[in-house]
């Protein structure tokens, strides 16, 4: 019995913010920001952007790529994300209604920082193999903010991917997953506050390597598997050094890390940033790839996933718009004070 | 029916009148009408209003003027059709003495739209049109006028000159009426340097904020000799169209059919045509407007309405003379007022009263009221007695 | 706008749920009780494709007051490929794209909220396609 991908898609926003142009406000010096996070530009989201639109939009994306699937057999949609437009009235009522997948469909929003779109995935695909449903729809999207002047606000970018499980017809199967985790309190937000809070270079060793390591490497035995074994390797991605250090430091090549690794022109799109990784792999993977992947989300935890991808997905990769596509054109960069305007770090009269 | 004439007429002046309330505005008015007609008593009154509630918080307006006008417990109606709400009043008004239910009638129109700020007062008028389906999305009034205008320029090859043709005619004429809000001559200059609302419609383009009140009174032609020393003006046609809601909803954005149908209507019931017209107040809200009802209501050729204004052909001594009151544009747009204020402007005309811009020989006048994006029209024809 | 008003129109401005007239096949967005075309009262669901062609456009420059952080923005009256025709807002414009005959397409996006606490407004807007 096997489950696996039937259908992806993603969304990225038009809009981008160099680091210098952050830089300057700030007066910090952009070469080292640059150099030392490995990203020279993030995605913005419009003001008509949350987390609610373009998880609608990457859903529909993903419907493009799974015609044969009738939205009111979806049994259960996740969202995760840390950005979620309501503190409570979920994100995922919402696009369930706009896919038309209601009524009898399970919808809960994630929470698990920068985990939670591969969260939903990993539940979304243990009810279909489990059988309890037909098909299960995973979203990770956000639409982060990093407190201005704040190394995160570099990198907190926006974006958004979907994933439909099926038993059939599978884009790419799910060869197997685990997950690892530990109460590591290396970034955190408090309800009300506007901004999270991080423990500088305790997110570092023992939370993001911590974690992505320890997951990865009790997949490799679960699964008995090793590096050499897969063509495409995609990590959580805050920045562009953490997943290329993490992918190094378990075995993996440059190469292999490179297809998925989208962090220097897109930004940390948070729960959305190895979910859209991953899209970047499907959209130009052949028959028979395997694909590794893992997640990271602070708190901590890390969801790995072996893929090994299916003949069907030649047939699939063109009927919705690329990620690459949405990475390299159509882009409309912004100064910092429309950006500011754009994400409301403005105050205005009540 | 019998036939109906206005004896007598009465205009507040028309501007950003802080001491004045929605009741002060309309019983001037009234009372100016009252006097001129000559009148002891009224039988039943009209009032147009597009928006008392959102204005100002005040609905029950036909019982609040009746009170306050203090004419006794007589039945008192508020009419609202948007923008055309004073062309209702007058039309209701004119049917209820026409089929003899009542002799003398009050028909008035008023708006007092400066209580609130100007994002609430965008927020009102757009309910003249489609809430759920324009508004909602983002739309506002010049917006849609602005739409229309792109695609008049578009097919007919209407310029942003010949837009900005109209308010400058306008307030030329505005500037011979005392009562008008803004009574400065303007160039086209002006226009075109003025800031952009709604492209390709400039602020100049587009009719003001405006409080006012304008009334009439209305009696049976054969009636009139008697009640009154005025010269009387006899409404010898009447129309009254609808169209579509939705300005998209229509199959030709540059046509606006219910003032072509107001209009077919009214022609038919007077026995008169397009060329026996001498002098048209029209709903000049926007330029665009103008220069469209001039071709709906038969002056000029479809198209051909911007290059008209253009080379003079609408000004007091051309071929036909447009708002010689000045307009919406430059007398001001209260809009529940303007229908019943143009009425106002056209019997002033007849009666040979209309000063330094009177229409030399104006026997047969026309007015064209219309409600949102032309949703509702409403055309009256009045002729010297 | 209310909760119940937004919410019952979710199958339209989330789905483009059209309706079409049994008898002579008009399309209609929003839908009606009667088809103002044959005088049929029979209509059958529909969703409408979500491409279409620019009929005419502006950009509002003074908005209304749910819109006022967002001026200037570009509207257009929009002929979907299905028949009917609505008015949109065009977001994501490059230079040139605001044009009679442009092609678009319609994508799921916020339209506006209620202050900090109140709904959202979820609705379409029109991209270029």
């Amino acid at each position: 019995m096997s489950v696996g991908i039937v259908g992806y898609g993603a969304c990225i926003p038009r809009n981008r913010i160099k680091v210098e142009e952050i830089a300057k406000v700030w007066g910090a010096d952009a070469p080292s920001y640059k150099k030392g996070l490995e990203l020279r530009e993030k995605s913005v989201p419009s003001p008509d952007q949350d987390v609610i639109t373009l998880s609608v939009e990457a859903a529909r994306n993903a419907l493009l790529r799974a015609e044969h699937v009738d939205p009111t057999e979806i049994g259960a949609l996740y969202v995760g994300s840390e950005s979620h437009p309501y503190a409570v009235k979920p994100t995922g009522t919402v696009v369930a209604e706009a896919i038309g997948a209601v009524p009898m469909c399970h919808v809960a929003d994630l929470e698990f920082a920068c985990k939670a779109g591969s969260e939903g995935m990993f539940i979304a695909s243990q009810l279909v193999l489990a059988g309890s449903m037909k098909y299960a729809m995973a979203i990770g999207a956000d639409t982060s903010q990093g407190a201005p002047g704040d190394a995160l606000e570099y990198s907190a970018s926006a974006g958004a991917a979907a994933y439909i499980f099926g038993k059939d017809k599978l884009l790419a199967e799910l060869l197997d997953s685990c997950s690892y985790m530990t109460d590591t309190p290396d970034f955190w937000r408090r309800e009300y506050q506007h901004y999270p809070l991080h423990a500088g270079r305790f997110t570092g060793e023992p939370a993001y390597f911590e974690h992505t390591l320890g997951a990865s490497k009790a997949m490799f035995k679960k699964a008995g598997a090793k590096p050499a074994d897969f063509d495409f390797a995609v990590f959580h991605q805050p920045n562009g050094k953490f997943p290329m250090r993490a992918g190094k430091m378990l075995g993996f090549k440059r190469e292999q890390i490179l297809t998925g690794w989208l962090v220097p022109q897109l930004g940390n799109t948070y729960s959305g940033a190895s979910p859209l990784g991953l899209t970047a792999v499907l959209d130009v993977a052949k028959p028979g790839n395997k694909v590794f992947m893992c997640s990271y989300g602070s708190g901590s935890g890390s969801d790995a996933f072996i893929w090994k991808v299916g003949d069907r997905i030649l047939e699939v990769q063109d009927k919705a718009v690329k990620t690459r596509q949405m990475l390299d054109e159509n882009l409309r960069y912004l100064e910092y004070g429309e950006y500011a305007k754009f994400r409301r770090k403005i105050l205005k009269a009540e | 029916m019998r036939d109906v004439a206005i004896i007598g007429v009465g205009l507040t002046k028309f501007g950003e009148l802080w001491e004045c309330t929605l009741r002060d505005l309309f019983v001037e008015a009234a009372l100016k009408a009252i006097d001129d007609a000559g009148v002891d008593h009224i039988d039943s009154m009209y009032v147009g209003c597009m928006s008392g509630g959102l204005f100002v918080g005040q609905e029950h307006i036909g019982a609040l003027m009746a009170d306050y006008l203090g004419q006794g417990p007589i039945p008192a109606s508020r009419v609202e059709s948007a923008c055309a709400s004073g062309g209702l009043a007058l039309k209701s008004g004119c049917i209820e003495v026409a089929s003899g239910l009542s002799d003398i009638v009050l028909v008035g129109g008023v708006e007092k739209m400066t209580d609130v700020g100007g994002d609430e007062c965008t927020y009102a008028l757009a309910t003249a049109s489609d809430q759920e389906w324009e508004a909602f999305n983002g739309i506002t009034f010049p917006g849609l006028y602005a739409m229309m205008a792109v695609a008049h320029m578009h097919k007919y090859g209407t310029t942003a000159r010949q837009l900005a043709s109209v308010p400058v005619k306008n307030h030329d004429n505005g500037s011979k009426n005392p009562t008008a809000q803004f009574p400065q001559k303007i160039t086209i200059e002006d226009v075109l340097e003025s800031v952009m609302v709604a492209d390709p419609l400039h602020i100049l383009d587009c009719s003001p904020v405006t409080d006012g009140a304008a009334a009439a009174i209305v009696v049976p032609a054969d009636l009139a000799k008697k009640l009154s020393k005025k010269m009387p003006v006899k409404i010898i046609g009447m129309g009254h169209a609808t169209d579509t809601i939705a300005l998209h909803s229509r199959p030709d954005i540059t046509t606006l059919g219910a003032v072509v149908k107001a209009a077919a209507n009214a022609y038919k019931m007077s026995g008169k045509g397009p060329k026996d017209i001498q002098l048209c107040e029209v709903h000049d809200c926007f330029s665009i407007a103008e220069i469209m009802v001039t071709e709906d209501l038969g002056f000029f050729e479809k198209g051909k309405g911007g290059p008209a204004v253009e080379k003079g052909e609408t000004r007091i001594g051309g071929k036909i003379a447009i708002n010689t009151s000045g307009g919406l544009k430059s007398k001001g747009h209260p809009v529940g007022a303007s229908g019943v204020a143009q009425a106002v402007e056209i019997v002033t005309q007849l009666r040979g009263e209309a000063g330094d811009r009177q229409v030399k020989g104006a026997r047969i006048g026309m007015t064209e009221n219309m409600g949102g994006t032309g949703a509702s029209a409403i055309v009256h024809i009045m002729e010297v007695m | 706008m209310s909760s119940p008003r937004n919410w019952r129109e979710y199958p339209r401005r989330y789905r483009y749920e059209a309706a079409v007239c049994k008898k002579c096949g008009k399309w209609f967005f929003p839908q009606r009780l009667v088809c103002d075309s044959c005088g049929h009262r029979e209509f059958e669901p529909k969703r409408m494709k979500r491409t279409g062609t620019i009929v005419t456009h502006t950009i509002i420059r003074t908005p209304a007051k749910p819109f006022a952080d967002q001026a200037p923005y570009a509207m257009a009256i929009v002929q979907m490929d299905d028949g009917p025709r609505l008015t949109t807002q065009v977001v994501d414009l490059n230079e040139g794209q605001l044009k009679i005959g442009q092609k678009v397409r319609l994508e799921f996006r916020k339209v506006n909220e209620e202050g900090k606490s109140g709904i959202i407004h979820y609705g379409y807007k029109a991209v270029p396609a």
